[in-house]
């Protein structure tokens, strides 16, 4: 159990002049789950390797319950850590590789097997300890990654994209397990995944990363409705906010086509203050709807997705072409070819120039 | 017709893929006749060996027993086999165990300038060895290590060292990364992350490389002439020792050079598999 701190801590890999993870403050909480989310190439992965002791920190620190772990090498972190491919040592049986750490501690053997059962147990491999992981399934293979990690009972554990090896259907199965057991474990964690929707459900709180550079750090809740610039708005949610670019010069209203974007009372009051220039309002697709009024526009595409549907309108801003995306019903009588009107259901989110967030 | 299928036509046509075996098979021969030749004339008379080949004759242990008889001012065969048993297994267990480090040190935790340690290994052999047997006569004559089995120890282990030290590497080289972070972040020492992750999986490399260093040393001939004659002589020297200018000495030469290559065929059986798997994992392919 332990808090996690980064400290201005950069990576910048040898031969480059671009960080790849560029002043990174982030505070972990005890027993905390953090997602660590991001494109590729985000340094999302770097920041995690940092944290781990498998990548060198070439500014700032990094602390494991207060105390400065910058030098030290991964084995004195007290640390467990998931990896993508799961790493498990080919040679070993599960047994082995489960109880590969505890024999490097030097625990005597009962003690080591006492350990590796529990941690079986709890992930449902009791059957599968005598086996090679080569003779094993991908989710096995996951959960045994899970158990050489949960047998530790470390301070923190890592995980890097661990359920990107898995099938659609298992992914979502394994997400819900996994986060259940880190409820249950009280183990401070960190989570990096390239996939939105695996941070939202899992984190209770989510690090957005981009080019090296922390974005926002939230609750998923937070970061949906309130997303501090243009770069989480449009990556954070799924499908995606549709982020329109829009000229505003002298006193006039922001407009999307025909339509007058509604504005919050803070960020239209901001607005006021701040001067003119290409902003782009962000309105997820839930936030506009199909009917009689609004701005005309051709349905291009409908996605069924059973419980709604997703809506692509080309409409006509700023004289140009514009598709935007609107959520629809479920069964919709709405099809292709269809001329139809768009109009806002709840107010927009605006950004500056500089791609920040107006308004609070 | 796209290209494929032509490839496919052309291997599934009867009689191009009867007259590809039949080629194969052809090829393969010609390759092993030599060898068979050896070992039949091992089994002849001299006479039979020296006139017009046959391949059907009435076959004779003789000239194994001429071979293997001691005969007074010559090593036996007792005493080379077990001389060149000695030196190649000892010279070939130092290589192993100074190339193991050393090709972790140059990939799995590679050492800086590791691309010019690699190359100073590999120059090593620009020289031709016959360039070199002056001063390692000399050397060898004051260390007096001349006719003992330690000179063509240390000689074995420096010769076989840099391929060892490359082919390993190239193994050592397709352990992922991973396992070894693995390892580092489950609190292995450096000595438990070569023993307990990386030597199991490149355990088919190892076979491949030792073995590869034994046939090199069992086979040496040059450097055994020139150090060890008369006292550890070893048995590829012991074998031209039946040439003669005044007498036939095919069969004999036959069938003592059909002894010597026995053990490299057995290690070579024994080891088939494993080494397949070796050499098609990295080094060579």
């Amino acid at each position: 159990m332990a808090e996690v701190k980064f400290d201005e801590a950069c990576r910048i890999y040898p031969g480059t002049d671009e960080p790849a993870v560029d002043r990174l403050n982030l505070d972990i909480g005890d027993g905390e789950l953090l997602v660590l989310v991001g494109p590729s190439g985000s340094g999302k992965s770097t920041a995690l390797r940092m944290l781990a002791g498998l990548e060198w920190i070439d500014r700032g620190s990094v602390y494991i319950n207060g105390k400065d772990v910058t030098l030290s090498p991964p084995q004195d972190r007290d640390i467990a850590m998931v990896f993508q491919n799961y790493a498990l040592y080919p040679s070993m049986t599960v047994a082995q590789n489960m109880g590969f750490a505890l024999k490097q501690q030097g625990i005597p053997k009962a003690e080591r097997m006492k350990q590796v059962r529990e941690a079986a147990r709890i992930l449902d491999l009791e059957p599968f300890l005598d086996r090679k992981p080569k003779n094993l399934s991908g989710g096995q293979r996951q959960r045994v990654a899970m158990g050489r990690a949960i047998v530790r009972s470390p301070q923190v554990f890592l995980m890097d994209e661990p359920l990107s090896n898995l099938d659609a259907k298992l992914r979502v199965q394994t997400r819900t397990e996994l986060a259940d057991l880190q409820a249950r474990l009280g183990v401070t964690t960190v989570y990096v995944t390239h996939d939105q929707v695996e941070a939202l459900t899992m984190g209770h709180r989510v690090a957005v990363l981009n080019f090296g550079v922390l974005q926002q750090v939230d609750t998923p809740a937070i970061l949906y409705s309130r997303p501090k610039n243009r770069f989480v708005a449009g990556f954070i949610g799924s499908p995606a906010m549709n982020l329109i670019d829009v000229d505003v010069s002298g006193d006039r209203g922001l407009k999307l086509g025909d339509l007058d974007v509604p504005l919050s009372p803070e960020v239209a009051a901001a607005l006021e203050t701040s001067g003119p220039g290409k902003y782009t309002v962000g309105v997820r697709p839930e936030h506009l709807q199909i009917g009689t009024e609004g701005t005309p526009g051709e349905v291009s595409v409908v996605e069924e997705l059973g419980s709604e549907s997703f809506v692509h309108v080309a409409i006509t801003h700023q004289r140009e072409p514009l598709n935007i995306e609107v959520r629809a019903e479920g069964e919709t009588t709405i099809q292709r070819g269809d001329n139809v009107h768009v109009a806002f259901r709840g107010p927009a989110h605006l950004f500056a120039p500089d791609g920040e967030r107006v308004g609070d | 017709m796209s290209e494929s299928t032509d490839v496919a036509d052309f291997g599934s046509n009867r009689f191009v893929r009867a007259l590809l075996s039949a080629s194969t098979y052809l090829l393969g021969f010609i390759f092993f006749f030599p060898v068979l030749w050896m070992v039949l004339n091992g089994f002849k008379t001299e006479d039979q060996a020296n006139g017009t080949p046959v391949f059907f004759f009435q076959p004779t242990l003789d000239q194994f027993r001429l071979v293997t008889e001691s005969i007074p001012g010559r090593s036996s065969f007792g005493e080379v086999i077990i001389n060149s048993f000695v030196i190649v297994l000892v010279s070939t267990m130092i290589a192993m165990i100074l190339a193991v480090p050393a090709a972790f040190a140059l990939s799995i935790r590679p050492v800086t300038k590791w691309r010019d340690v690699l190359f100073f290994f590999i120059s090593t052999k620009f020289l031709p060895v016959v360039a070199g047997i002056l001063p390692v006569y000399i050397i060898a004559r004051e260390f007096e290590l001349l006719n003992t089995r330690w000179s063509l120890i240390i000689m074995y282990t420096a010769l076989n060292l840099p391929l060892a030290v490359w082919m390993l590497r190239s193994f050592f080289q397709e352990v992922p990364s991973e396992l070894i972070e693995a390892a580092r972040i489950d609190g292995a020492s450096l000595r438990s992350q070569l023993t307990s992750i990386v030597l199991p999986i490149v355990a088919p490399g190892l076979a491949a490389t030792g073995l590869l260093c034994f046939i090199f040393a069992w086979n040496e001939f040059f450097l055994s002439l020139q150090l060890n004659t008369s006292d550890a002589q070893t048995a590829s020297v012991w074998v031209t020792g039946f040439e003669s200018q005044r007498e036939d000495f095919i069969a004999k030469l036959s069938a003592a050079s059909t002894l010597v290559v026995l053990p490299v065929v057995v290690a070579g059986w024994v080891a088939q598999k494993r080494m397949i798997r070796g050499l098609a994992m990295g080094a060579i392919k």
